[in-house]
């Protein structure tokens, strides 16, 4: 039975609806910008790589460290030009 | 008449309506000379429609030389404008306009081709492969680079050139200062090419890990490739950024969008800082190849393996990532903080250490080895000295304190010069003679390519190098004149000699292809220089197929060890192969791409939307399309290698 049971996509399944309820939780409370953002952030970070990963199946095939290191390379690079286009324009202007 | 208005050049000159007679005179002879040899049929079949990595490689090619040709014309005015101080041959909107498509053309339509014109002759070849992964959305990258570029290139005598600097800033190239259509040209064509050449990357990269000859790990791919790898790396990460820039560029411009406006909460600063983001990889996009080329022509020409390998791949690597962390070093002046600027200081300081790396290994390489000194090996040893001081003098213009007596002068124009001729041309050139007789039979004459070295070299040293003092000595870049009293004439007036020995230099290289073809033996062998990596196991001229049997690689030398140590490099029986099929669509949608963007840039809006649903009936015919591709028999196969010399 269970081998049978999905239950790594069926997990990943309620975790991104709870993911989203909490997005929403940021519509239907009142809170300030601040933490509404940072929660919204983290949330579609998190709900991103577990489509990634349980739904999409990176690291399955036999590329996967290949799949890793791509999506790290993209992450990181993404990172850098997006802090470093805030340091250069608003933080140390 | 209203209508044609908009078509018309805000500030002519004579030169530009000569030129419009001659590129009308020029497209009716070509058209004619085709209609009367009956050519069309021909040049539809073979060339248009093409899936063929070696033949899309040669279009490249020949397109990177036209331009080269088109960028220097520019050069040779910008330099002659400025030989004596206050000439009057170009008034200062015509000085601006010739060094914005100078820098354009040259970076996007001559260097960027010519990379991507050795990258599709030679990867698959070096890897063992018989095409790249995708061939017909190869096809399609050299087709919108196509469009990309007659778009830019009509722009001077349809609505005006582009005059905001190849960099483009905002606010000038907004609506406000920038009026004419010429700013839009340059948004469209670059977008256009650009998207073909992220395109490519994706096709490069897929091709070069998936497709490798049995045997042939990473570790064991030969130097070029390696460098075409991480190139295309690059591009996938940084052509993005410009393809949003531009599109935000695009629709500040057309549809008043505010996203580099200096009101309604536009950011102008936003478009130098994405401009850059993507601007400085780019120079490694077109440096690492080059790399790669020298690599492979030292190691040949000294008669030794490349010295220090996995160090040639780490430096690249580590190359790559750097190349993302320095962007900040091309506007030190613009105002932020000494924090920041400090910051990127560092990193750009840093990547002159794996860059040394290279220089060192290169130098071992040559240790002790048996130079043969061809024309080939002439510019990979000129290009060690060049190509270090204009890294060291990129270092000066790193220390950020210091930048604010540089930038923008002279110097700065020097130190790219610096890098970019000897780096990226001279390894084009080295790379063109090189590879030559691989594609089209017969060696280009050595005598007459030595002259074209020389005359490159010196030519180079000449006009280049007066510009580190006059910079110095604080002579603005892009300032269409000076007066007697700076003393900066005579300085001047040498650059504008060595500019002039370039462009004899550059003739000299039509004049030598035009007599080899004529004089050059066409007995060479498939091997003609004793070279060391897979390309050249093949016959000359490569089969469409190239490898009759696919090679079994024992080392990124592995033609080498079957000369010298007996390794087995065609195993087994000759069988059937599979090949994709010729497609007309990419040349459609090329053509389709030219209308939408010519379209967009004049604001006709009918034809625009139709071009672009044109755009998606192509893409919805290829989807639906059944095409399995063709098989060459045995028989084919073996009657085709027997005509080229024998199986091999
Ligand atoms: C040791 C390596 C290098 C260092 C440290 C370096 C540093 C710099 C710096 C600091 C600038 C900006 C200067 C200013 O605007 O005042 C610059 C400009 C430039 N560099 Fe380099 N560089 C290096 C290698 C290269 C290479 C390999 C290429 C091209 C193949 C290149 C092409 C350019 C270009 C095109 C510009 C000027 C762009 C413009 O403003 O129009 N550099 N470099
Ligand atoms: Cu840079």
């Amino acid at each position: 039975m269970k081998e049978l049971f999905p239950a790594k996509q069926v997990i990943g399944f309620v975790a991104s609806l709870v993911l989203t309820a909490i997005a929403l939780l940021v519509y239907f409370t009142d809170m300030t910008f601040t933490v509404g953002m940072t929660i919204l952030l983290a949330t579609a970070f998190i709900q991103a790589f577990l489509q990634i990963v349980v739904f999409m199946h990176a690291g399955e095939s036999k590329d996967g460290k290949a799949i890793y290191t791509n999506i790290l390379y993209a992450v990181v690079i993404a990172l850098v030009t997006v802090f470093g286009t805030l340091l250069i324009l608003l933080w140390d202007m | 008449m209203e209508f044609l208005e908009r078509f018309a050049i805000p500030h002519p000159s004579p030169a530009i309506y000569a030129s419009m007679v001659a590129i009308a005179l020029v497209s009716i002879g070509i058209l004619a000379g085709l209609t009367y040899f009956k050519k069309w049929g021909y040049l539809w079949r073979e060339w248009l429609t093409t899936v063929d990595h070696k033949k899309i490689g040669i279009m490249y090619l020949v397109s990177a030389l036209l331009m080269l040709f088109r960028g220097g014309a520019d050069a040779i005015m910008m330099r002659a404008q400025l030989s004596a101080p206050d000439m009057k041959l170009l008034d200062a909107q015509h000085y601006n306009e010739i060094f914005t498509t100078h820098g354009v053309v040259m970076i996007i339509f001559m260097a960027m081709p010519f990379i991507f014109a050795f990258m599709n002759l030679i990867v698959p070849l070096q890897i063992g492969a018989r095409d790249v992964a995708f061939p017909r959305l190869n096809a399609l990258s050299f087709w919108l680079f196509f469009a990309g570029a007659m778009l830019f290139n009509i722009s001077f005598v349809i609505g005006g050139s582009p005059d905001a600097g190849w960099t483009s800033y905002f606010p000038l190239a907004g609506n406000d200062f920038s009026e004419s259509v010429g700013t839009n040209y340059y948004m469209l064509a670059i977008q256009i090419s650009g998207i073909g050449s992220l395109m490519t990357g994706i096709n490069m990269c897929t091709t070069i890990l998936k497709m490798r000859a049995p045997g042939m790990t990473l570790m064991k791919m030969p130097m070029f490739t390696w460098s075409a790898f991480i190139a295309n790396v690059i591009i996938v990460f940084a052509f993005p950024v410009l393809t949003v820039a531009l599109l935000m560029g695009t629709t500040d411009r057309l549809f008043a969008t505010n996203f580099f406006t200096t009101d309604n909460g536009g950011m102008d600063m936003l478009w130098a800082n994405f401009f850059w983001i993507w601007g400085h990889p780019e120079v490694y996009i077109l440096i690492l190849p080059a790399f790669g080329l020298y690599s492979e022509i030292i190691s040949t020409f000294s008669k030794r393996n490349l010295y220090g390998y996995s160090s040639m791949v780490w430096s690249m690597v580590l190359i790559s990532l750097l190349s993302f962390l320095v962007w900040t070093h091309h506007f030190f002046t613009m105002g932020q903080g000494a924090l920041t600027n400090s910051i990127f200081s560092i990193t750009t300081m840093a990547i002159a250490v794996p860059t040394g790396v290279k220089i060192f290994n290169w130098l071992f390489t040559m240790w002790k080895g048996k130079i043969r000194f061809t024309v080939p090996m002439l510019y990979s040893v000129a290009f060690i000295p060049l190509f270090t001081i204009g890294g060291v003098t990129g270092v000066m213009l790193a220390m950020s304190a210091a930048d604010y007596q540089y930038h923008n002068t002279m110097f700065l124009v020097a130190h790219f010069h610096n890098t970019i001729i000897p780096g990226v041309v001279f390894a084009m050139l080295a790379g063109l003679t090189f590879y030559w007789p691989k594609f089209f039979g017969f060696i280009l004459n050595e005598k007459i390519g030595k002259v074209t070295f020389w005359l490159l070299t010196v030519g180079f040293v000449l006009a280049f190098f007066p510009m580190y003092i006059t910079g110095l000595d604080g002579q603005a870049r892009r300032m269409y004149t000076y007066s007697e009293a700076t003393g900066f004439g005579a300085l001047n007036m040498l650059s504008f000699a060595g500019a002039a020995l370039m462009a004899i230099g550059f003739v000299t290289i039509v004049y030598n292809i035009y007599y080899s073809f004529k004089n050059s033996s066409r007995d060479i062998g498939s091997d003609p220089w004793d070279a060391r990596s897979l390309e050249w196991a093949t016959h000359t001229p490569v089969p469409e197929y190239n490898f009759a049997r696919t090679p079994q690689i024992s080392s990124s030398e592995t033609f080498w060890d079957s000369k010298k140590n007996g390794h087995e490099l065609f195993k087994g029986e000759i069988e059937e192969i599979h090949m994709p099929n010729n497609s007309g669509i990419p040349f459609v949608m090329g053509m389709i791409f030219f209308v939408a963007g010519f379209s967009f840039i004049f604001a006709l809006w009918v034809p625009a939307v139709i071009s672009l649903i044109g755009i998606f009936i192509c893409m919805a015919m290829r989807s639906f399309e059944k095409d399995h591709g063709r098989h060459i028999s045995v028989k084919e196969i073996i009657e085709t290698e027997e005509k080229l010399g024998g199986a091999k």
